[in-house]
């Protein structure tokens, strides 16, 4: 066997892959949604309104996963709704590491005066509960898309920043460290040449939990009224859910299933990725 | 020393406390629009409009506002609300009881079910019953309490319907309560029934917020119950011929319930920030629930004032139960 498959299998675990996989289908999902999606999901048609799914008495295989309160398609809806959901989760997650991991990389390696900055605005945005920053946020700016990725970095900067910073306080006293500054290396390429992969894997298996928590604030703010009302989401098909719940309780258990799958898959891919890049737990 | 820990803890809340102020009052400040403008009609003159910007203290410069502001909230002025017409402090306080209320509910929920899941983990180790509320114990960590409280909706609310869904009493029976503790007062004043509807209220919201703690809650005491397990006085109880669960119980459990409980007080911040997305959900009516309407109606002085409080019970609790910890762990008031 040569190192690379050695390498490889080493990689790969059972949780990773079905992670993994799980959530390719739901990029999936949202990629092709214009093609797959059987229905226009924001068509209303009054004269189908909570239409059961299609395996229930009185269902409709044109509707799949059955109408809502105003007849639309909750299986074009729940495919609709991949888009804004993974969009949310790209983009929020990968901000809030930038943000958070150049800030904990700063106060680590630094110190002193921009540690306690640092640490400090930390604490401040600690001592908010997270849906309340998100709540105030989208009432300051107004609802939409753009809010929601902003609500998710302002809540998930301070997990990257606080791990990362612990890190580096551990890693900047190791030997390797010292003979870089000794070679005379300026602070970046330390910093990003020696630091950064060396925090690389615990930045992998945070990114991932945290794809997982920014999907939950799409979800919560969507269901709220206060992410793009022009869209379908899951959070939103699950508010009329709620609302209706005693007409059409199958309006809300299709996209809860959804970011029930894209919250389990994230932490399997965080598991998965944490034992690969740990060579104590592969063991 | 304690007091000196003490000391220096509080000390170290002060920037934090000062640095949350900030960051609410320029959060508000770069907010887009004018509060002003929301709040007339279009037949407001330019003289009424400069009224109000007096009354609320708009006319003066940034810097001067902050003081302002960091004196009004020293002083417990926070305002009045835009969309309320009425004291944001009283405001907040009437609805603060509901709020505490669920979170020591759930709180107390989580640390029963928590105990009940290690106890029946660790007494029927390796057996059914154990891979049954270890399971359990997996999910209700594994799924988010958004999700927790849609599904409490959807069993309860809608395959099993034994439980009320929405709000916190039936609306006739408001007038039954003289204070907000709905709860603490009806069982002090003897009135069960009542007591009764309120918990029935209760207990969906306060399982949804309580799920995820007790599977902490019950990791933590079943690993400490494991480690407590090996200990020489546990084999001379056994060998003195008590029963496996005697021993448990009473030999066991004691020395296992510290760490338990330290880690119970340092999530009951979580607890209490899980409050405001749960309230939302079942339609509790607590601090959640205002900020949220607070929200809708862009109303500042109110969104603050519920900020302001949640920082500052925050920052409180933080520092109580890092005093907590420090008298259990003496290493901790060293470092």
């Amino acid at each position: 066997m040569n190192a690379a498959v050695l390498a490889v299998r080493n990689f790969v675990s059972a949780r990773l892959v079905v992670g993994g996989a799980a959530l390719a289908f739901l990029i999936l999902l949202a990629i092709t949604a214009p093609w797959i999606s059987p229905h226009d999901p924001l068509e209303q048609d009054f004269l189908l309104q909570y239409v059961p799914p299609y395996w229930l008495a009185g269902g409709n295989p044109a509707f799949p996963l059955g109408t809502d309160n105003l007849g639309r398609d909750i299986l074009s809806r729940f495919i609709w709704g991949a888009r804004p959901a993974m969009e949310v989760m790209v983009l929020g997650a990968s901000f809030s590491c930038i943000f958070g991991v150049s800030a904990g990389l700063l106060a680590g390696y630094l110190g002193g005066r921009t540690d306690s900055i640092v640490s400090r605005t930390i604490d401040v945005f600690m001592s908010f509960p997270p849906i309340l920053l998100a709540i105030v946020l989208v009432a300051l700016v107004g609802p939409g898309l753009g809010t929601v990725i902003m609500a998710v970095v302002l809540i998930g900067w301070t997990r990257f920043a606080r791990v990362i910073r612990g890190e580096v306080l551990v890693l900047r006293e190791q030997d390797y460290v010292t003979a870089a500054r000794l070679l005379g290396y300026s602070p970046g390429r330390i910093v990003f040449r020696e630091l950064l992969p060396n925090v690389l894997p615990i930045i992998l298996a945070l990114l991932s939990l945290e794809m997982g928590h920014a999907i939950v604030v799409e979800a919560v703010l969507a269901f709220i009224g206060f992410s793009s009302s022009e869209v379908a989401t899951w959070g939103g098909i699950i508010a009329d859910g709620r609302n209706y719940l005693n007409q059409a309780w199958w309006i809300m258990a299709f996209p809860m299933l959804a970011i029930l799958t894209a919250v389990m898959a994230l932490s399997f891919v965080a598991d998965g990725l944490r034992s690969a890049t740990d060579p104590v737990v592969r063991r | 020393m304690p007091i000196a820990y003490l000391l220096r803890r509080i000390a170290l809340a002060g920037p934090t406390l000062l640095g949350a102020a900030l960051f609410v009052f320029v959060l508000i400040r770069i907010a887009p629009g004018d509060p002003i403008a929301m709040m007339v009609t279009g037949e407001a003159t330019p003289e009424d409009i400069a009224k109000l910007r007096a009354v609320y203290g708009l006319h003066h410069s940034i810097p001067v506002q902050f003081l302002i502001f960091l004196r009004d909230i020293a002083t417990g002025n926070f305002g009045t609300s835009i969309s309320l017409h009425q004291d944001v402090l009283s405001l907040v306080f009437e609805r603060l009881p509901a709020t505490l209320e669920l979170a020591v509910a759930a709180m107390l929920l989580s640390m029963v079910c928590g105990l009940t899941f290690a106890l029946v983990s660790v007494y029927w180790r390796g057996r059914w019953p154990a891979a049954v509320v270890d399971a359990i114990a997996a999910a209700a960590l594994a799924v988010p309490e958004f999700l927790w409280a849609l599904l409490l909706i959807l069993l309860f609310g809608v395959a099993i319907p034994w439980l009320p869904i929405s709000g916190r009493i039936e609306p006739e029976n408001i007038a039954e309560f003289h204070t907000q503790f709905y709860l603490v007062e009806s069982v002090l004043t003897g009135r069960f029934a009542l007591a009764g509807e309120v918990l029935a209220h209760l207990v969906l919201p306060a399982l949804a917020l309580a799920l995820p703690l007790t599977a902490v809650i019950a990791r933590v005491l079943k690993s400490s119950l494991l480690q407590a397990a090996d200990q020489e006085y546990v084999l001379l109880a056994r060998a003195k011929g008590f029963e496996p669960g005697y021993v448990l119980w009473h030999h066991l459990l004691p020395n296992a319930l510290i760490p338990a409980v330290t880690i119970s007080g340092m999530h009951f911040t979580l607890l209490l920030g899980g409050t405001v997305l749960v309230e939302l959900i079942f339609s509790y009516p607590g601090i959640g629930n205002m900020l949220y309407g607070a929200a809708i109606n862009r109303d500042l002085p109110l969104i603050q004032g519920i900020t302001i409080v949640f920082a500052v019970m925050f920052i409180f609790m933080n520092i109580l139960i890092d005093c907590s910890y420090a008298l259990i762990n003496p290493r901790v008031r060293q470092g």
